[in-house]
């Protein structure tokens, strides 16, 4: 191993916040043009790693770090994520950092504009200087044809689903000149398999013509699939750094929590006797949806009360469309019946006020109030629709947070969903990625709602505690007899937990299957191939 | 078709406030009895002079700053420019250039330092910028009452109030019309000076070129998030106080362009109410307080002062009271400006509740 050949050394670096030690002794080395994967549970210290390595200011605010690091051979200390463009670090972070009412072509060429010299600029200098709108966009379409997928760089930002955001931003990323070193946080966590699958052969592209990359993901397939290397952070403290050669997913997963991981399924699924076929509490009818990139266009489904309904299919085909065209995040039509009322569209507040709640898959956007205590965030929902944690005197006259039930309800979800914390009182923006997943989830069961829908709720939670999630899911279903719409791109997860499973296809529900159908019927369904026998019979079940 | 409709539907809702304005003139033009030539008369007039004033806006908003009351500084600095050519006796445009140049580095100076002020409140600027209005106008009057005459030599008596310094309450321009009298026109009976035109729809393709500068992106990006524009390396707040000095110059020379029409100075309250009637006028003209284009400040202007004209009069031959009608107009300008302001702060709210209700904020502000 030629030392020339080394672009990133990190030597004993460790990290505390307020005392509470996060890394520590963290030695690995990455050669040019080579993928790191870098895999740990939830909140194992692998995004603070990257912080400290792109000069983020939390880090700073918060103490620095010990140890050192060697970029090209040469020690670096940022002070800013400035230095670290400049250095030719490039990450894309687990949240988004987008202009929403910029187009992708602004974004990904943000302060990195073409622009053509003119008069008054030639006087008052470089910033003056117009706007290249052609070039930009020619520039933005080589970077997104890089990554290998088709997304309009006039579209604006805030109209894109999850999933193209995403690809924006690496966009922007590699799109840098001198880029050397590109960090990848959770890239995958937002995109649907097949999604991911591109974004992969784009890094392996990048990869052989000489970028470093360093990629964090929970899906330890992809891991296995593109990276050279392996880095396994457990409680901050490197277990294992090793090719990936080799190495099997359940070996790692093992490594990561430092225990042998069952793959046994404990969830169980009710029978088809515990249901009433006549006690609807959802029907929808002809329902479409404007979701850009999922577009609703006919749905027809009906939903028993206290069944967890799995809602399929493959990217693109129209599943996510469906709990946001309900729950009035985009323009929709048709006609919902919820609890034997018209459930009117396009309203979000009054689907909440109706007692529906939903845990969007756009995780890095679903507002957690990051500046607040996980305990609030948890209750501040419930406060706010349903009046709950409310103590009241004098007939209503005077209110005032009830403190100790809103204490209990955060500890009861932090044990139950185990949100790795110092205390319920510590801010949300403080949590790992993962961890502020679980509190989203935590808040929509303190809102106790009738009807829950939960988008792509593993998303972004390590492998040892996908389980204990969906287990929660399926405990608050049994005990609240709260009925659950659940989408995922997760055939196994959905098969695992939910009663009966719609799969949409191309707009439209291909057809409802029981969970306990064989994979190859639900596969049949995805690919559209029975697709005329199955419409006739999914209009006979409505 | 689907499509068609929800344009137009988001058309309507942003239009909302222009509408309701039109609406309500449509009813008090008649009321008033005007004629038809009077009122396009009137409105070509005041078009003319304040279009330029209510244009200067437009950045800061833009900057994601809210609407820059602070533009009173730039007007305050105009004034003082005017004072000093009517003392040095410098006539006509060549007046009003001169008087354009002297203000301008005060302007700046002005606008630098209430840049500097609103970066350290955030979120609060327009709030931030009113107060400093009323702050740097008790340095102004300090400055014209006291200074001027004593320290500051002012040759001609006919400025100086009688105690031998300070200005007078209102001063009469040599340079008064010098822009207006410049190509202008009689159109069907209706004056229309192409001169001061041509200097509105100078601002007009500067402002839309400027749009499209590296500054202009950079502008946008601060204003629609300040975070994200930071990592990606521009500097905010240097870009905040650019926009706020723009604005201010730009104020500067609308208030000159301003007060050549009119013809006289009111010293010492003229500023004032400048920034809130370009306020009301940009507000009525569709903008909002994170987004307002050229056309919000040419129609708005045009609409509120329609309004002016014909409310005191429709009030007037509706109560048998002038009072009435007068009241009404201040109520109006005031009004819409707070309206406006609460309808901000109302969505605001809202927006934040969604966020609450922990879903995106897709709630389409721009475009
Ligand atoms: N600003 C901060 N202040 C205090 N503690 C913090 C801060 N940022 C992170 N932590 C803590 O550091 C630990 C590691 O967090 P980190 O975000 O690095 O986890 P992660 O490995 O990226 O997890 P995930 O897979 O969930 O994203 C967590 O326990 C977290 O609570
Ligand atoms: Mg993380």
């Amino acid at each position: 191993m030629s030392e020339g050949n080394i672009l990133l050394k990190v030597e004993n670096v460790g990290k505390q916040f307020e005392g509470n030690r996060v890394l520590k002794d963290v030695n690995f080395t990455l050669k040019k043009g080579e993928i790191l994967g870098l895999v740990g549970e939830n909140g194992a210290g692998k995004s603070t790693l990257m912080k400290i390595l792109f000069g983020m200011n939390v880090i700073q605010e918060t103490g620095g770090y010990e140890g050192n690091i060697y970029l090209d051979g040469e020690k670096i200390n940022f002070k800013s994520p400035l230095e670290a463009l400049n250095s030719g670090i490039g990450m894309v972070h687990q949240e988004f950092s987008l202009i929403p009412g910029f187009t992708a072509a602004e974004n990904i060429l943000l302060n990195v504009e073409k622009t053509k010299p003119n008069v008054i600029s030639k006087i008052f200098g470089k910033r003056l200087e117009t706007i290249d709108e052609k070039e930009m966009k020619k520039s933005a379409q080589i970077a997104i044809e890089t990554l290998g997928v088709d997304i309009d760089p006039d579209t604006l930002i805030s109209e894109m689903p999850v999933g193209h955001k995403q690809f924006i931003e690496i966009a922007r990323e590699i799109d840098r000149e001198k880029v050397k070193l590109l960090v990848l946080d959770e890239p995958t966590a937002v995109l649907t398999e097949s999604e991911a699958e591109i974004l992969l052969k784009a890094m392996r592209k990048l990869a052989d013509s000489g970028v470093s990359i360093i990629f964090i993901s929970h899906r330890l397939n992809e891991i296995i699939s593109i990276c050279d290397k392996l880095v396994v952070l457990r409680d901050g403290v490197v277990i294992v750094e090793r090719p990936t050669k080799g190495v099997e997913i359940r070996q790692i997963a093992e490594w990561m929590v430092g225990r042998s991981v069952e793959g046994e399924k404990s969830v169980h699924i009710k029978n088809e006797e515990d249901f009433d076929d006549k006690d609807i509490i959802l029907e929808v009818k002809n329902l479409w949806v404007d979701m850009p990139g999922e577009t609703v266009r006919d749905v027809n489904f009906k939903v028993r009360r206290g069944e967890i309904f799995g809602i399929g299919g493959l990217a693109g085909q129209g599943k996510l469309g469906i709990p946001n065209g309900i729950m009035g995040l985009f323009p929709s039509g048709g006609e919902v019946t919820f609890n034997d009322k018209n459930l009117a569209l396009n309203n979000t507040y009054n689907a909440l006020k109706s007692g529906l709640a939903f845990v969007s898959e756009d995780r890095r956007g679903v507002g957690l109030l990051l500046d607040e205590p996980i305990d609030m965030n948890i209750a501040f929902n419930a406060m706010q629709v349903h009046d709950k944690f409310i103590k009241k005197l004098l007939g209503g006259l005077i209110k005032w947070c009830d403190n100790k039930a809103i204490k209990e309800c955060a500890e009861k979800y932090i044990k139950e969903l185990d949100i790795k914390c110092t205390s319920e009182k510590q801010k949300a923006r403080q949590l790992s990625g993962g961890n502020q997943q679980k509190v989203c989830l935590a808040k929509a069961f303190a809102l106790e709602p009738t009807l829950l829908f939960v988008s792509e709720p593993t998303r972004g939670i390590d492998v040892g505690a996908k389980k204990l999630v969906l287990d929660a899911l399926r405990r608050y279903n049994e005990e609240n007899n709260t009925t659950i719409i659940m989408v995922s791109s997760e055939l196994e997860e959905l098969r695992s937990i939910c009663d009966r499973i719609a799969i949409v296809s191309e707009g439209k529900v291909a057809g409802i299957l029981s969970a306990k159908a064989s994979v190859t019927d639900f596969g049949l369904l995805m690919s559209g191939i029975d697709k005329l026998e199955e419409e006739g019979e999914s209009n006979e079940q409505n | 078709m689907k499509l068609k409709s929800d344009s137009l539907k988001r058309f309507l809702i942003d239009s909302a406030v222009p509408i309701l304005f039109i609406v309500i003139s449509v009813i008090a033009i008649p009321l008033s009895k005007f004629t038809g030539l009077y009122l396009v008369r009137e409105i070509v007039t005041r078009l003319t002079r304040d279009t330029f004033l209510v244009l200067s806006l437009l950045l800061p908003v833009m900057a994601g700053m809210g609407i820059n009351f602070g533009m009173v500084l730039g007007a305050m600095a105009g004034q003082i420019g005017l004072i000093f050519v009517t003392d040095w006796g410098i006539r006509d445009v060549l007046g009003l250039v001169i008087a354009m140049i002297i203000s301008t580095p005060i302007a700046i100076l002005l606008g630098y330092f209430s840049g500097g002020v609103l970066n350290r409140a955030k979120g609060r600027e327009m709030i931030t910028s009113m107060m400093l209005g009323l702050f740097i106008s008790g340095i102004y009057q300090f400055f014209l009452l006291y200074l001027c005459g004593s320290i500051i030599p002012i040759k001609n008596p006919k400025l100086l109030l009688s105690r031998g310094y300070g200005i007078r309450n209102a001063i009469n321009l040599d340079t008064a019309g010098a822009f207006d009298k410049l190509l202008r026109v009689k159109i069907g009976g209706v004056p229309v000076s192409f001169g001061t035109i041509l200097i509105i729809v100078a601002i007009c393709i500067f402002t839309s070129w400027f749009r499209k500068t590296k500054l202009g992106q950079d502008m946008r990006a601060v204003g629609q998030d300040m975070g994200v524009a930071d990592s990606a390396g521009i500097k905010v707040e240097k870009t905040r106080i650019q926009s706020i000095i723009i604005s201010t110059v730009l104020a500067c020379y609308g208030q000159i362009i301003y007060l050549q029409n009119i013809g006289t100075i009111n010293t010492y309250n003229g500023a004032d109410q400048a920034a809130l009637f370009a306020a009301a006028a940009l507000l009525v003209g569709g903008a909002t307080v994170s987004r307002a284009t050229i056309a919000n400040a040419i129609v708005g202007t045009g609409l509120f002062h329609l309004m002016f004209i014909v409310m005191p009069m429709a009030g007037k031959n509706l109560t048998g009271s002038a009072m009435l009608g007068e009241y009404f107009r201040m109520f109006v300008s005031y009004g819409v400006v707070t309206i406006a302001l609460v309808l901000h702060a109302w969505k605001r709210q809202k927006d934040k509740e969604m966020d609450r209700a922990q879903f995106r904020v897709d709630v389409k502000t721009s475009k």
